[in-house]
C-alpha cells in the first residue's frame, strides 16, 4: 500500500493523465502476479510432498506415542505417551531391541575403551584447531557421546553373556557387510580395468546379482546353507557338517544373511567404483609412471585419492540402504533362529504384524533417529573432509 | 470442433465410468433368481484361511462340488499362518469386510465375537439336520464352537497334539512307546544318527517342529503340561485360577524346557527352521523315530505316494511325568493318589488340546445371502458324507472330530490304515478326548498376544541358544503379565475362569 500510494503521488506530481495511471496500474498487479506465480507453481508439488512425506511422518509420530485397541464396532487408537519407546529401551521388549547387556570381555573393554579414547581425541583436536561455531560443536560432542554409547552396547552385548538386539544387529549388517562390498567391489573394478582377456564378460556377470530379486537370492542361500538337501550337501558330509545346519546357530545365520547381502550389493559398488576408475585422469598415471612409480604407488596415491568423493558418497548411499534390510533375514531365515538375524526393519515388521502399531512405529522412528545421526556425522566428520583435500 | 469431439469424448468416458458398476447388476439380474434347485445361483463366497496345502485343500476341492449343487461360487484366499490372526481382525474392524467367512483357530474366536464381528450361528445350526451337530464329539460342540452359550463357529477339523513312533524300529529293539518324557527322550537317543529308512544316510531320533512364527509354538505346553496339571481340566495350564499368574516361572517349566531344548539334539539340523509340513514329511519319508504333532500323521503316513512307513506307525497319548508342580512352592513333587488322581502307572498325562481344531466362522458384515451361503458351504463340508471322507486324507490337515469318525473304524480301513493302526491312532485321540485331566487351549482375550507373539519368541529365543532358560521364562512370565495388567487382571482372570468351567468369583 505504501509503494502505491508513493507511485500515485509521484504520477500526481509529474502530471499524468487518469488513462496512464490506470495503465500503470495494470502493470503494477501483472509485474506483482508475476513475481507470485514462481509460488504459486511451486505449491501444488509442495502440497503434494508435505501430504505424501511430512503428513505420515507427524502421524506415524503420534502412533508411536499410542496402542491400538479394538472395541465394539472398529477401533480406538489410545495416547500412552512414552511408554512404547519406554518398552523397547528399559521394558519387555529390551533384551529384543537393545539386546541383554553383561559384563564385557577383555577385548569388548579394549574395543570400548579405543573407541572412546578417538572419539575425545579428535574431538580435542576439533577444538583445538578453533574457527568452529556453538552449533557445530554441540553437534560434534553430541556424535562423540552417541557414538561412544553405541560403542558400549556393541561391547556389552556382544560379550559371551550378553545377546545382541535388533540394533546392534542392524549395525553388523550394515558395517561388515558394506566394508567387505566396498572392498570386493574396488577389487572387481581393479581387475576389470586391466587388460584381461574377457573382461567385458566378466562386468555382465559380475553385475547379475544386482538384477535379481533379493527374495531369489534369500532363497538361493538358504538350499546353499541347507546342509542336508542343498547343492553342497556333499562338500557338507565330507568335511564332517552333515549334521551343523548354519541357521540353527545364531552367528551361522547372521554369517548367512551378511554374506547373501554382500554377494547382492557388491555389483552396485563395483559398477560405481568402475565408473569412477574408468573416469580418472589418465595424463597424472602416465606422469606417475614416467617417473618410476609402481602399479601398488600408482593405485595408492593417485586412483584412490581420485574415486575417494565417489567413494564416500557411494558408502552414504549404501549405508543408508543397508539399515533398511528386511527381505533377506525375512526370507533367508524368518529372523530367526529366536530373533538372532532381526534387523530393526524386520523386528518393525513382525511387530507391525502382530497389530502393535504402536511399538512398530516406535522402533521405526528409532531407526530414523539412528540413521539420520549416523548419516549426518558421516557426512560431516568424514566426507566433507575427503571432499576437500 | 476438434473442442466438441474432445467434449463429448470425456463425458462418454465419464459415463461409462459411472455406469459400470451398474451394468453387472443389470447384467446379472436373471442370474440373482432364486432358483429351487439352485439356492445361491450367482452368489460368491470370499472364504480367507492360511496357506495351505493342507487346511485349504478341501475348500478348494469340494468348492466346485458346492457350486454344482447349490451355484454359488467359493472363492478360498489364503495367507500365511503368521498373518491370520490379524488379517481377520483388521478386515472386519475397519470395515474393509473384503472376505465373507473365515476358516481360523477356534481360540481366537473371543477376540472377534466381542466387538461382534463373527455371525451368530446358533439358529441355524438348530435348523440344519444334514449337519448332525450330536454327532460331532461334545469337546468340539462346546470348545471349538459356542462360546457363552451361543454357537459362532463349525468345526471341520479336530486337534489333540499325540506323539507318533516308528512301530517297526521300536519293537525291534524290545522298546515300548514312550510313556514319560525321559522315555522319549531315551528312544530318540538311541535312534539319532542311524539309518532309519535304508538309504544309508543318517537319520534323526526325533522330528519336532520348531519354527518361529509358524505353528510350533504350542508344543512347548504339550511337554510343560504334564508337569504342570495333575487335578484335572478346571485346574487350568496357563495362569493361577486366583491370581492370573502365570505359571511358567517354577521347575516343572524349567523342566519342560530342559526336555524341548534336548529333544534338538536328536532332531535335524535345521529343526529351529521347520515348520510341521517339514517335519510330517520328514517322518513319512522313514528319516524320523518319533514326532509330535496333530492327528495329520497318521493319515499322512497311510498315503502310497508319499509314505514308506505304512503300517509302521505308532500313536499314543502327549507322555507324562511322575513329577508335578506344587503351586504353593513353585517346586516340582513326586506324584501319589492325591496330588495326580488321574494317572496311569503313575504317570501324570495332560493331554493338550492345542489349537482346538479349525473351523468356519461368517463375517456379521456380510450380505445376508453371502452369509446363507457360506453357513451351507461350511454345513456341507462338515456333514458326515464330506467331513468322513476328508479326515482320513492326510493332506487335509483335517482330523477326526466326529463320534462317528471314532466308531466307525471301517472308515479308516477303506482309507489304507491297518485295523490295529487304526485301532492305535484313534485310541490316542479317544484317550486325549476322553482325559479328565485334558488341557483347554487358552481363550481368553487376546489370547494369540500371549501364545503367538510373547511366547513363541522367548521359546525361540531359548531353543537357539539366545537366551538362557532363566531368562526364557522370565521374559514370558513378565510379557504376560504386561498383557494382563494392560488388558485389566480382574476381566482376564474372569474370562479365564469362565473356559475352565470355574464360577465367577
Amino acid at each position: 500500500m505504501t509503494t502505491e500510494r508513493v507511485s500515485r503521488s509521484a504520477l500526481a506530481e509529474v502530471g499524468i493523465g487518469v488513462e496512464t495511471r490506470a495503465a500503470f496500474a495494470t502493470r503494477v498487479v501483472s509485474s506483482r502476479l508475476e513475481r507470485m506465480a514462481g509460488n504459486v507453481f511451486i505449491l501444488p508439488a509442495v502440497l503434494v510432498v508435505l501430504f505424501l512425506s511430512i503428513f505420515p511422518l507427524f502421524l506415524s509420530l503420534s502412533l508411536s506415542l499410542s496402542r491400538l485397541k479394538f472395541v465394539k464396532g472398529g477401533f480406538e487408537i489410545n495416547f500412552v505417551g512414552l511408554a512404547n519407546y519406554h518398552k523397547l529401551l528399559f521394558g519387555s521388549e529390551q533384551d529384543h531391541f537393545v539386546g541383554v547387556i553383561a559384563s564385557p570381555s577383555p577385548f569388548g573393554w579394549a574395543f570400548f575403551l579405543g573407541v572412546v579414547a578417538f572419539l575425545v581425541w579428535r574431538l580435542v583436536c576439533y577444538i583445538r584447531a578453533g574457527g568452529y561455531g556453538v552449533v557445530s560443536l554441540i553437534g560434534r560432542v553430541l556424535a562423540v557421546v552417541l557414538l561412544g554409547l553405541l560403542a558400549w552396547l556393541l561391547a556389552h552385548t556382544l560379550s559371551s553373556e550378553g545377546r545382541p538386539g535388533t540394533v546392534v544387529v542392524t549395525l553388523l549388517y550394515v558395517f561388515i557387510g558394506i566394508a567387505v562390498q566396498y572392498a570386493l567391489g574396488l577389487l572387481l573394478a581393479v581387475l576389470t580395468t586391466q587388460r584381461l582377456p574377457a573382461r567385458r564378460f566378466f562386468r555382465v556377470v559380475f553385475l547379475l546379482p544386482m538384477m535379481i530379486t533379493p527374495v531369489g537370492i534369500a532363497y538361493t542361500f538358504r538350499m546353499m546353507t541347507d546342509t542336508d538337501k542343498g547343492p553342497f550337501q556333499p562338500i557338507w558330509q565330507a568335511l564332517g557338517l552333515g549334521l551343523y545346519s548354519w541357521v540353527n546357530d545364531p552367528w551361522g545365520a547372521r554369517a548367512a544373511v551378511i554374506i547373501s547381502d554382500i554377494w547382492q550389493w557388491t555389483p552396485f559398488m563395483f559398477i560405481v567404483l568402475l565408473a569412477a576408475m574408468e573416469g580418472q585422469s589418465v595424463e597424472l598415471i602416465e606422469a606417475a609412471l614416467v617417473d618410476g612409480a609402481n602399479r601398488w604407488q600408482v593405485f595408492w596415491h593417485i586412483t584412490l585419492p581420485q574415486i575417494l568423493p565417489v567413494s564416500t558418497t557411494l558408502i552414504l548411499i549404501r549405508m543408508i540402504e543397508a539399515f533398511k534390510i528386511v527381505d533377506l533375514p525375512n526370507v533367508l531365515t524368518n529372523g530367526g533362529p529366536g530373533t538372532a538375524t532381526e534387523s530393526m526393519t524386520l523386528h518393525a515388521f513382525i511387530a507391525w504384524r502382530t497389530l502393535d502399531l504402536g511399538g512398530s512405529a516406535a522402533i521405526a522412528y528409532m531407526l530414523l533417529f539412528l540413521v539420520t545421526f549416523l548419516s549426518m556425522s558421516y557426512v560431516n566428520i568424514l566426507r566433507r573432509r575427503v571432499v576437500e583435500v | 470442433m476438434r473442442i466438441r469431439w474432445l467434449v463429448a469424448l470425456v463425458l462418454l468416458t465419464v459415463g461409462a465410468i459411472l455406469t459400470a458398476p451398474v451394468a453387472p447388476v443389470v447384467a446379472s439380474g436373471p442370474e440373482t433368481t432364486v432358483s429351487q434347485e439352485k439356492p445361491f445361483e450367482g452368489i460368491e463366497v470370499n472364504i480367507l484361511t492360511f496357506t495351505g496345502p493342507q487346511i485349504a485343500e478341501p475348500l478348494q476341492r469340494r468348492g466346485p462340488d458346492f457350486t454344482a449343487l447349490t451355484g454359488a461360487k467359493i472363492n478360498v484366499i489364503v495367507v500365511p499362518f503368521s498373518d491370520l490372526y490379524q488379517k481377520i481382525l483388521t478386515d472386519m474392524a475397519t470395515g474393509t469386510n473384503s472376505f465373507d467367512a473365515f476358516v481360523f483357530a477356534p481360540q481366537w474366536m473371543v477376540d472377534y465375537i466381542i466387538p461382534g464381528y463373527l455371525e451368530d450361528l446358533t439358529e441355524r445350526v438348530q435348523n440344519d439336520k444334514d449337519i448332525q451337530w450330536e454327532d460331532i464329539a461334545p469337546f468340539f460342540r462346546e470348545f471349538s464352537a459356542t462360546y457363552a452359550g451361543r454357537i459362532y463357529t463349525i468345526p471341520l477339523d479336530g486337534d489333540f497334539h499325540m506323539v507318533y513312533y516308528r512301530k517297526d524300529l521300536l519293537e525291534k529293539e524290545g522298546m515300548k512307546p514312550p510313556a514319560t518324557w525321559d522315555d522319549y527322550l531315551a528312544i530318540a537317543k538311541a535312534f539319532h544318527g542311524k539309518d532309519l529308512n535304508g538309504d544309508g544316510d543318517p537319520d534323526y531320533g526325533s522330528c519336532i517342529s520348531k519354527k518361529r512364527g509358524a505353528q510350533a509354538y504350542w508344543f512347548i505346553f504339550s511337554i510343560a503340561g504334564g508337569f504342570i496339571q495333575s487335578l484335572g481340566t478346571s485346574q487350568g495350564a496357563f495362569f493361577d485360577t486366583e491370581t492370573m499368574k502365570p505359571l511358567v516361572n517354577n521347575e516343572a517349566f524349567a523342566a519342560a524346557l530342559d526336555i524341548y531344548n534336548e529333544t534338538t539334539k536328536y532332531g535335524p539340523p535345521d529343526e529351529l527352521n521347520l515348520d510341521v509340513g517339514d517335519t510330517r514329511s520328514l517322518f513319512t519319508s522313514g528319516r524320523c523315530a518319533l514326532s509330535m504333532d496333530w492327528g495329520d500323521i497318521g493319515t499322512l503316513a497311510i498315503d502310497p505316494q508319499t509314505s514308506v512307513v505304512q503300517d509302521k506307525v505308532g500313536s499314543v497319548i502327549l507322555p507324562g511325568s511322575t513329577k508335578v508342580l506344587d503351586r504353593k512352592t513353585g517346586k516340582l513333587v513326586p506324584c501319589d493318589e492325591k496330588i495326580c488322581p488321574h494317572a496311569i502307572n503313575g504317570v501324570n498325562h495332560a493331554p493338550y488340546a492345542a489349537f482346538g481344531g479349525w473351523s468356519g466362522g461368517i463375517n456379521a458384515a456380510a450380505k445376508p445371502q453371502v452369509k446363507d451361503a457360506a453357513y451351507a458351504f461350511f454345513s456341507y463340508m462338515s456333514q458326515p458324507a464330506q467331513s468322513n471322507v476328508d479326515v482320513t486324507i492326510g493332506k487335509t490337515g483335517y482330523n477326526p472330530y466326529r463320534i462317528s469318525q471314532f466308531l466307525n473304524r471301517e472308515l479308516w480301513v477303506k482309507a489304507g490304515m491297518s485295523p490295529k493302526a487304526a485301532s492305535d491312532y484313534l485310541g490316542a485321540i479317544e484317550d486325549s478326548l476322553n482325559s479328565p485331566n485334558m488341557i483347554l487351549d487358552l481363550r481368553i482375550p487376546q489370547n494369540q498376544r500371549y501364545q503367538q507373539v510373547v511366547l513363541d519368541k522367548a521359546v525361540s529365543q531359548f531353543l537357539s541358544g539366545e537366551i538362557t532358560k532363566e531368562q526364557c521364562m522370565k521374559q514370558i512370565y513378565d510379557g504376560w503379565e504386561e498383557i494382563t495388567e494392560e488388558l485389566g487382571r480382574e476381566q482376564q482372570l474372569e474370562a479365564y475362569r469362565g473356559t475352565l468351567g470355574i464360577p465367577t468369583k
